[in-house]
Formats: C-alpha cells, structure tokens, sequence
C-alpha cells in the first residue's frame, strides 16, 4: 500500500533576497502544509516581510525557487496570483472610492464572481459599504483589507501584521475570522503579537537575521517569548 | 485575453476617480490654458505667423499639460501602495499598462477637446475656415496619433519615476528628451495642414508619428513589468 504524501501549499527551498550588499533572506528553507496556519516572529528587519512579499509575487529571489501545491512558481506564471491572497502593512485600498466600490474592482481584477456585499456583511462594514475609504478608522481599514484579501478565496493567505493598530475587540474578530478560513485557506502569518499568533498557529517559526533560527509545532507564548529573547542576547 | 479584463477594470477605475475628484483633466485643461493665455500676450501674432506658430504652441500646451496629468497617473496608485494591489492581479503585468496608457489617453484627450476651442479664439484661426473637411479629419488624426504616442512613452515613464523619491520631477526630465520625435512630428504635420502657401503634405510626418508610436508601445509591453518592480 502506497501513502500518497500531501503537497505542502507552499514551499521555499534555499531562498536567498538580496538587496545590494544587504542579505534579506539567506538559504531560507519554509514549508506550509495545505489548511494549515504557519506564524513567523522575529524582530523588525528578520525577513519575515521579505519572505512574503516574494510569496506573494511582488519581489524576485536573488536564488532558490518557491513551490505552490508541489509547482513551481515559473511554471504556473502569472495564474499562481489567483490564488494568493496578501494583507501587507498598506491597503492597496482607493482612498477616493467607496468601500463596495474596492471590493468590486478587486473582483473584476480577479475575474472573481464573488459577491461583494457578501464580504463586507463578514467584515462587518456592511454599514459603510457607500463610505470613501479615506474616510474609514485603522481597524475599518484593516478589516475590509482583509476581506479584499479573501475576495477571491485564495488558497495561499500571506498577512504581514495583520495585528497591528487594531484593538483588542478588532484583533478577536480577525483571528476568528482566520480560524474560520484555516482549513480551505492555507495561512502565512508574520506577527509581534506572541499570544495572538501563537493562538492561531499550527506551526511558528522565529526568523533571526535572515535565516529560521527555530522552527516548531506547539510551542506555548511563554516559550516563544523566552526563545525571542535567548536568540536577541545570542544575536545581539 | 487574460489581460482584458485588467486592462478594463483599471480603466473603469480610473474614469470613477476622475469623475470623482476631477483632479487629473481639470488640473491639465488650466494649465493648458495659462500656457496658451502666455503665448498669446506675449507674442502678439497677426494670422499669417499665428498659422506658422501657432501649432508649436497647441502641442507645447498639450505636452506640458498632459506630463502634469500623467504624474497625477501614478500618484493615485502609490497612495496605500495600490500599484502592488495591481501587480497581485492574475494577468501579465503589462495589463496595468494597458490600462493605464487608455485611461491616460481618455483624459488628455478630453482635455485637448475642451483646449481647442479656447486655442481657436486665442490665436483667431477659425479651424473650420482655414482646412478642408479632408484636413481637418487629418488634423484630428494627428491629435489622436501625437496623444497615443505621447501617452504611450509617457505611462512607461511614470511607471519609472513614480518609484523614485523625485518623481514630480523625474518625469519630465525623462520624458521631454524621449518625446522630442512625436512632438515635432506632430507640430510639423499640424503647421502644414494650417499653412495654405505650403505644398508639402503632412504624410511623411504622420508616418513617422505611427512609427513612434508603434516602437514604444510594443517596448513599454516587454518592459514595464521590470520598471514597476521593486
């Protein structure tokens, strides 16, 4: 009897990103199993939003080759976008559009069906769908660049603190949100909020100067805070 | 065909904000206007010179306004980084081009449409009295040739300078060298359809519009995914 293994959604093999003399990424090994949710601490300047701006497409490696479902990148060209979903530290949202007006464009980017008035009712601005986006808070903003991400259903998730300016309420409904998508959705999260990362991780890594210092499957916030400090002191 | 699609969805965009804010032709119509407004108080033209000039003058007013209009192009999509939302789409990136390029042709477009008339009372050249039906469908020709070969070098160009610090600018710096062909050939066709003792036709000047035209559309389609990266 043969075991047919699962692909992992996605992959990094000795990814390398340089930027002129300085090294973003080195030799970078990462795997994402399918449904599940991978967290990426580190410090500011770790790589961790490198490594996702090449997942998303939006950077080239210097080296190495990036994998989506077992394929390579190349391979797929420009179709592997469609199912790549990113919530970056800026919107990509039209300050002078309104908020349904977003959503719909980012379909018609798509070639997406979706319903967009379906996204806002999840992302709980249904009441602002006729809102210009310059008019909304950081949470609002958050929220709906979120469900632009999800538009499209993605299979491959990436947020880049997806946590950051938003309140305690706020940060709830976005990790139920993730939870929610978990599953369908493979995740790639990087975040400085141990406990909330680490609440809905399966997997954590800590990125340190480029490389995967620590790599592990159940690890508790109190260890990975203990693990953040030990390689800061190591590290310097 | 995957690229329509983007191509289309980026121009709807962009004529819904511009509907909106009325920044980008608003912005290039007055602008045009003082260039033109300066011309004429300064250089007091009788017709006969105002036929030999003046279409130096319509096409200076059209280029420095419409390099004002293709700055405001891609400052729209570095506000929330949009320009990456667009490099997310699903279709080879010289879509974002194609969009751009057609909504900028759009709005120089109706920019010079609503410049004409005020160029006609300006320098007293009734275009109806001074060519042909046949001329002036030429001249119409050449503003539609000059515009897409303006803009066509132009978008590429913004897409350069919008990820520089001084892309305000960078634009023009870049663009007036690399444009001087389609604003001469442009010029020159335009003065020899208004000038009536001239026997030369405007083809060879027309051709050569195409020509410009055509060579930068299909460089600005191998190249701008590499301009826009990072």
């Amino acid at each position: 009897m043969s075991l047919n293994p699962v692909l992992p959604a996605f992959a990094a093999r000795r990814l390398t990103k340089r930027f002129g003399r300085s090294t973003a990424l080195r030799e970078i090994d990462i795997e994402l199993e399918a449904g599940r949710c991978h967290v990426l601490f580190g410090r500011n300047g770790a790589g961790k939003s490198t490594l996702l701006l090449i997942a998303a497409t939006l950077l080239r490696p210097s080296s190495g080759e990036i994998f989506f479902g077992g394929d390579r990148y190349e391979d797929l060209g420009d179709e592997v976008r469609r199912r790549i979903g990113l919530v970056s530290h800026q919107s990509f949202l039209y300050p002078d559009l309104t908020v349904l007006e977003n959503l719909e464009f980012y379909a018609r980017l798509y070639g997406s069906s979706a319903d967009a008035s379906e996204a806002l009712f999840f992302a709980d601005l249904d009441l602002r769908r006729h809102s210009p986006v310059r008019s909304l808070s950081r949470g609002m903003l958050q929220r709906l660049s979120v469900a632009r991400a999800l538009l499209h259903r993605p299979k491959l998730l990436l947020l880049d603190e997806p946590y950051t300016g938003l309140d305690a309420v706020s940060s709830e409904r976005l990790s139920t949100r993730l939870s929610d998508a978990k599953g369908e959705t493979s995740i790639l999260l990087t975040t400085h909020d141990v406990e909330r990362g680490v609440s809905i991780a399966d997997r954590i890594s800590i990125l340190e100067g480029g490389r995967i210092a620590f790599d592990a499957t159940g690890a508790t916030p109190s260890e990975v805070k203990r693990l953040l400090l030990e390689i800061r002191e190591i590290t310097g | 065909m995957r690229s329509f699609p983007v191509v289309l969805a980026i121009l709807r965009k962009d004529v819904r904000t511009e509907v909106r804010t009325r920044q980008m032709v608003s912005s290039m119509f007055v602008f045009a206007v003082l260039v033109l407004v300066v011309f004429n108080f300064t250089l007091f033209l009788d017709e006969i010179r105002a036929r030999e000039l003046g279409p130096g003058i319509l096409w200076v007013a059209f280029v420095f306004a419409a390099t004002l209009g293709l700055n405001r192009s891609f400052a729209i999509e570095g506000e929330n980084r949009c320009l990456s939302g667009l490099m997310l789409a699903p279709a080879p990136r010289s879509a974002i081009y194609f969009g751009k390029l057609l909504s900028n042709i759009l709005f120089m477009l109706a920019m010079e449409i609503f410049v004409l008339p005020l160029f006609v009372v300006f320098f007293n050249l009734s275009l109806w009295e001074l060519l042909t039906p046949s001329e002036l469908a030429t001249f119409f020709l050449v503003l539609v040739l000059g515009t897409v070969g303006y803009a066509a070098v132009g978008t590429i160009l913004a897409g350069v300078a919008s990820n520089t610090t001084m892309r305000e600018v960078l634009l023009p710096v870049l663009l007036f060298p690399v444009s001087v062909p389609i604003v001469i050939g442009a010029a020159e066709s335009t003065r020899l359809l208004f000038d009536e003792n001239l026997d030369t036709t405007p083809w060879v000047w027309i051709r050569l519009l195409v020509v410009f035209a055509v060579v930068f559309l299909i460089v600005s389609w191998l190249t701008f995914e590499y301009v826009i990266e990072e």
